[in-house]
């Protein structure tokens, strides 16, 4: 306590010294210095993930659709515009509560594209929710995320509570397993989809198991897979591991159902395992691209490529955010406007719960054929 | 060998930097001490321009740095005092945060203070669990050994539920704080510094987002472990560890009991790494195992041996080093690691006894030097 | 138990394929740590940047699947000699800018260490910037097959197909499992004769042993070492090889772990030891399959590194001990 005592004199006569200069303290705080046009506020809004590192790729492709929102609001408010600003946490929890502060302490940032992943999420949102700062997230699908009371909390997806069930659904009826083999990649992701399906599943499912991220050698995993006897497998976790696993299984000669989630909805996974990933079954609570056309070559038009996963969650994330400062909201008040959202987006109808949850979720199912994703139809 | 001797001995007519500081009459220190001290705590208040962060909260990355510094300080004591390379200390800092989190509110619901003493008891007691049978090998298995640590610590913790698995734990009470009155910040937004009343810092009320109390907090800590440090250093503790690391079978025979000092040493470091894990896990109020990867126990190292193992204001300097630049510099984004990649590679070259030598390499290169008189005669003068 | 004695030969088959790519790899750190007593971190990524060339090599032939035999004879060729000329360069280059310098400054052991660490972010991030930088250079149109998207994983196309040779205990061994193990252990005894019997190899057994006396004895230490990083560059370009056959895909960081689990591999065996390389490759790949078989795929980096524990426990200089120098080859 004494020390408090020690820095506090120095500083007021820092602020002594410092008014002399002519500037009077107190007021220098307020950032509307350039106020020419009074209902332009000079508004900002953040993207929330990782833009670099190993697990930038995800990022990437959001802020690739949250770019094209913005080049579409731009090109309608030319004397108004919104500018983009970027909180890199390379995904990692650990820079995400120092990246929260910076956004909340930008005045001009009135709402959050992301956090990007669930484990961020849980390190920056608290900071959010109380700063009143609305953070609508393309991408964070772990279900407890919305029990945490976090008013300024959306999702534009559905989470892992309801792409489970429907994965196991597609299983049971579609592909008509009687054995079925699942595994996980220990991921907050990958595993809380694989428990839900285990779950569902019940006894059909022959056996299980666990995996780590980064790993590329699966002889283990692939001999108890085909030991098992299993007609599909399930595997809960993402591109990088499922297209060496898928292969190497195929290459040891098994022959059933290789059933994956939206975490395997990209390219590089086909690129990757090639004629091993024909036949794979991906479920994906996203709209196929054929729904929104528009959308689609627009953004193909712009990034010379198809949009990837969570790039039209993306779009949808940072128009509503938009459509609020269109409509005069500051970060104050955007809470209530997303509340109370009720607009066709390019990926469902964009309409929120009192959690935070999108209303109207499908899951899709999507099928590899001929080296393309494909969609298949929605899982009812 | 001779280029080398010849350069120290140029040099060694000037005093330097530390040695001028140590001619300095006591009270002037003092002083300057205080002086020091307050600029500290003051540092994220100030927002001076180029040192404050651009792209991230300065408050949040000095807490960051802060918590690299108290890592640094304990694996000195492992690397730098006793000799022993330790690959995997990210291992007793995720026992110290994760202990807080299991007790506090995974399993618990004790508050952050009455974790602390008990993360840093768990810490000590894995360290002397891991060093009591591996203190034994000698050198460079140990590093590998430590590794293997490591990754153990974070594969248990992904993999186990009990300890909340990939999804970690949430909701760690905060420290106790008392809300005592507003600290003003400086914005230079202008160009000149004007003290900012809108943005404030509440003393000691430990929130959610504003991270300077938690700063102040480190600093503090810093403070106790630095006095520890400079107390077991230069008590006999210290120079058996000297012994030992310069040559233990010597050592041995001088009737230093080795292993003990090398076991002490361990649980020491480990004792510290379990602190700012408890730290951090209070800072942060979530844990899970993404922030203990391998790589920050190789980031760990480079802060001691950086800095120059074996001093402790070396290794301070280098944890800095090794923790703010790549936050300072986010506007080489996606060169960052690169960059950084580069600067590791050219402070090792460039000054391999590391930023600050310890002063044991300053008084053997007089040593040298003073050898190389006696035997080139005035030669060498 | 029941699992891993039903399933023994599976297990052992690819657990000595996974095996052989350790122990080619650990040869790399045994060698240079060997003459060096330095822990080349760096090592990583001299087998990261083989697997590269040998895609980029594949790529470029414009190979794919359901190619003539005579035709994946050549495609593994070119595999083998772009991965072994990259791997060995790297190792070169890195043993000149990251190792040297400090060798002339009398540097302390450690700092070698952060140098290497160093050398090994540098490395990998331009492997993982390749896009950005190819675009800077304003090569991207020509090389935008080889770069695009440069932090994800990419795939070799699959020039061999897997087809089972012989069945053992329910196991069918592929083409692609014998062709590991068997190359992997004649490159092995390749290394350890040349080594043996030739100048060179004297020379490395030489600076092993005792620099000093070797320097006097007019050997060049500098020309040594540097061709002890070229042998574990190439070792590591045939491992990044074999590696590609089996897993398929590479990345930026696909170093690292492997790297990880190859220096464990190497300290199993006794570091410094060529034998023991090779064996605690095989041991490690083995001790993941079984371990993996019978606490869960889950904990099989846990029992790697136990097992490495409980060994160093019990034989603190490794299975074979170290021994470079002693002339064992």
């Amino acid at each position: 306590m004494r020390s408090t005592l020690k820095f506090a004199v120095p500083l007021a006569v820092a602020a002594l010294a410092l008014g002399a200069c002519g500037t009077t303290g107190g007021t220098s705080n307020t950032p509307a210095a350039s106020g020419g046009a009074a209902a332009c506020g000079d508004y900002k809004i953040g993207m929330f993930g990782a833009l670099t590192g190993p697990n930038a790729n995800l990022g990437i492709y959001i802020q690739n659709g949250v770019n094209l929102a913005l080049d579409d609001y731009n090109k309608k408010h030319p004397d108004c515009k919104v500018t983009l600003e970027n909180y890199d946490s390379q995904g990692d929890p650990t820079q995400a509560p120092a990246l929260a502060k910076k956004a909340i302490d930008d005045k001009k940032v009135v709402g959050i594209v992301g956090p990007a992943f669930s484990g961020e999420s849980k390190a920056a949102n608290p900071a959010f929710a109380e700063a009143g700062l609305v953070h609508i997230t393309p991408s964070a699908t772990n279900p407890a995320l919305a029990e945490n009371g976090w008013k300024t909390f959306f999702r534009v997806l559905g989470n892992d509570a309801t792409q489970g069930p429907a994965a196991a659904k597609y299983i049971k009826d579609t592909v008509k397993a009687t054995k079925v083999f699942v595994i996980d990649d220990a991921s907050e992701y990958g595993k809380g989809l694989a428990d839900i399906v285990r779950q569902d599943l019940g006894s059909t499912v022959v056996g299980n198991d666990t995996i780590q991220q980064k790993q590329t050698d699966f002889g283990a995993s692939v001999t108890k897979v085909t030991a098992s006897g299993a007609d599909a497998l399930f595997f809960g976790g993402y591109s990088p591991e499922a297209a060496p696993l898928i292969k190497q299984l195929r290459d040891a000669g098994w022959k059933g159902t290789f059933v994956v989630a939206d975490g395997v909805k990209d390219q590089s996974f086909i690129d990757n395992a090639q004629a091993a990933a024909e036949g794979t079954v991906i479920t994906c609570p996203c709209v196929p691209a054929d729904v929104a056309p528009d959308f689609q070559a627009a953004y193909k038009a712009k990034f010379n490529e198809d949009p990837n996963t969570y790039s039209g969650e993306g779009y949808d994330s940072a128009t509503i955010l938009l459509d609020g400062i269109a409509a005069g909201k500051d970060r104050a008040t955007m809470v209530d406007f997303v509340k109370a959202y009720d607009k066709p987006g390019v990926t469902k109808q964009l309409k929120f719960d009192a959690k935070g949850e999108v209303t109207d979720v499908k899951v899709f199912a999507y099928k590899v054929e001929g080296g393309k994703i494909v969609s298949v139809g929605e899982i009812k | 060998m001779t280029t080398t001797t010849n350069v120290t001995q140029k040099k060694k007519d000037r005093p330097n930097l530390n040695e001028r500081i140590a001619d300095l009459p006591l009270p002037i220190k003092v002083v300057l001490w205080i002086l020091f001290a307050l600029f500290l705590f003051a540092l994220p208040l100030l927002n001076i321009p180029f040192i404050t962060t651009p792209d991230s909260d300065f408050g949040g990355v000095l807490f960051t740095v802060s918590t690299y510094v108290l890592v640094a300080l304990g694996l000195n004591i492992v690397v730098g005092y006793a000799g022993l390379l330790d690959l995997g200390y990210v291992g007793f800092y995720a026992v110290g945060a994760y202990t807080v989190g299991v007790l506090s509110s995974q399993h618990g619901s004790l508050p952050w203070l009455w974790c602390v003493p008990v993360a840093i008891a768990v810490a000590m007691v894995s360290g002397i669990l891991l060093g009591a049978p591996t203190l034994r090998v000698r050198g460079d298995y140990l590093a590998i050994v430590t590794l293997g640590f490591g990754e153990i610590v974070r594969l248990t913790l992904v993999n186990s539920q009990w300890l909340g698995g990939a999804q970690g734990i949430s909701n760690i009470p905060r420290p106790p704080g008392i809300e005592l009155f507003e600290v003003p910040s400086i914005d230079w937004s202008t160009g000149v510094p004007v003290v900012d009343l809108g943005t404030t810092t509440t003393f000691l009320k430990f929130g959610i987002s504003d991270f300077i109390p938690y700063y102040w907090l480190a600093l503090v800590v810093i403070a106790l472990v630095l006095v520890f440090d400079i107390l077991v250093k230069n008590s006999r503790v210290g120079r058996a560890w000297e012994a030992t690391r310069e040559d233990e079978d010597a050592a041995e025979l001088m009737g230093v009991p080795t292993f003990r000092f090398k076991l002490l040493a361990f649980a020491l470091g480990a004792a510290i790494g379990g602190l700012s894990g408890a730290l951090f896990a209070g800072k942060s109020g979530f844990i899970n195992p993404q922030s203990f990867e391998l790589l920050l126990s190789i980031l760990f190292l480079a802060a001691v041996v950086v800095g120059g193992q074996g001093n402790r204001w070396g290794v301070i300097l280098g944890a800095i080093v090794v923790s703010y630049f790549p936050e300072r510099f986010r506007e080489f984004a996606d060169f960052r690691v690169l960059v950084f990649g580069l600067a590791l590679m050219l402070l090792a070259i460039f000054r391999p006894q590391g930023l600050l030598p310890p002063r044991r390499t300053l008084r053997a290169k007089r040593a040298d030097a003073r050898q190389h008189v006696l035997e080139e005669g005035e030669a060498g003068a | 138990m029941q699992f891993l004695i039903d399933n023994f030969w599976a297990l052992t088959i690819t657990g000595l394929t996974l095996g052989a790519v350790y122990a080619l790899v650990a040869l790399g750190y045994t060698l240079v740590y060997g003459v060096l007593r330095l822990i080349n971190f760096a090592h990583s990524e001299v087998f990261m940047y083989g697997t590269f060339a040998a895609l980029w090599v594949v790529m470029f032939l414009g190979g794919k699947a359901g190619g003539g035999t005579g035709q994946v004879i050549f495609w593994i060729a070119m595999m083998f000699v772009a991965a072994m000329t990259m791997s060995g360069l790297i190792a070169v280059l890195l043993e000149r800018f990251a190792y040297r310098p400090l060798r002339k400054r009398n540097a302390p052991p450690l700092i070698a260490l952060i140098s290497a660490i160093g050398a090994s972010f540098v490395l990998a991030e331009i492997m993982g910037l390749r896009e950005k930088i190819v675009a800077w250079v304003g090569l991207e149109d020509n090389l935008r097959a080889y770069v695009r998207n440069s932090r994800n994983a990419v795939g070799l196309p699959d020039i061999v197909a897997k087809e089972p040779v012989f069945t053992i205990g329910g196991y069918a061994v592929t083409n692609v499992d014998i062709f590991v193990i068997v190359g992997a252990i004649t490159i092995m005894v390749i290394l350890d004769q040349f080594v043996k019997r030739s100048r060179l190899g004297r020379g490395i057994r030489a600076v092993a042993q005792d620099p000093e006396a070797a320097a006097l004895m007019g050997v060049n230490r500098d020309r040594v070492i540097q061709v002890t990083f070229l042998v574990g560059g190439v070792m590591a370009g045939a491992a990044a090889v074999f590696y590609l056959l089996r897993i398929g895909i590479t990345r930026y960081d696909a170093g690292f772990l492997l790297g990880v689990k190859a220096f464990t591999a190497a300290v199993l065996g006794g570091i410094g030891n060529l034998r023991g390389a090779l064996l605690g490759g095989f041991v490690l790949g083995l001790a993941e399959n079984y371990g993996s078989a019978i606490v869960g795929t889950e904990w099989k980096d846990v029992v790697a590194f136990v097992l490495l524990i409980v060994i160093l426990l019990f034989r603190p200089t490794g299975l074979l001990g170290e021994s470079l120098g002693k002339a064992r080859a």
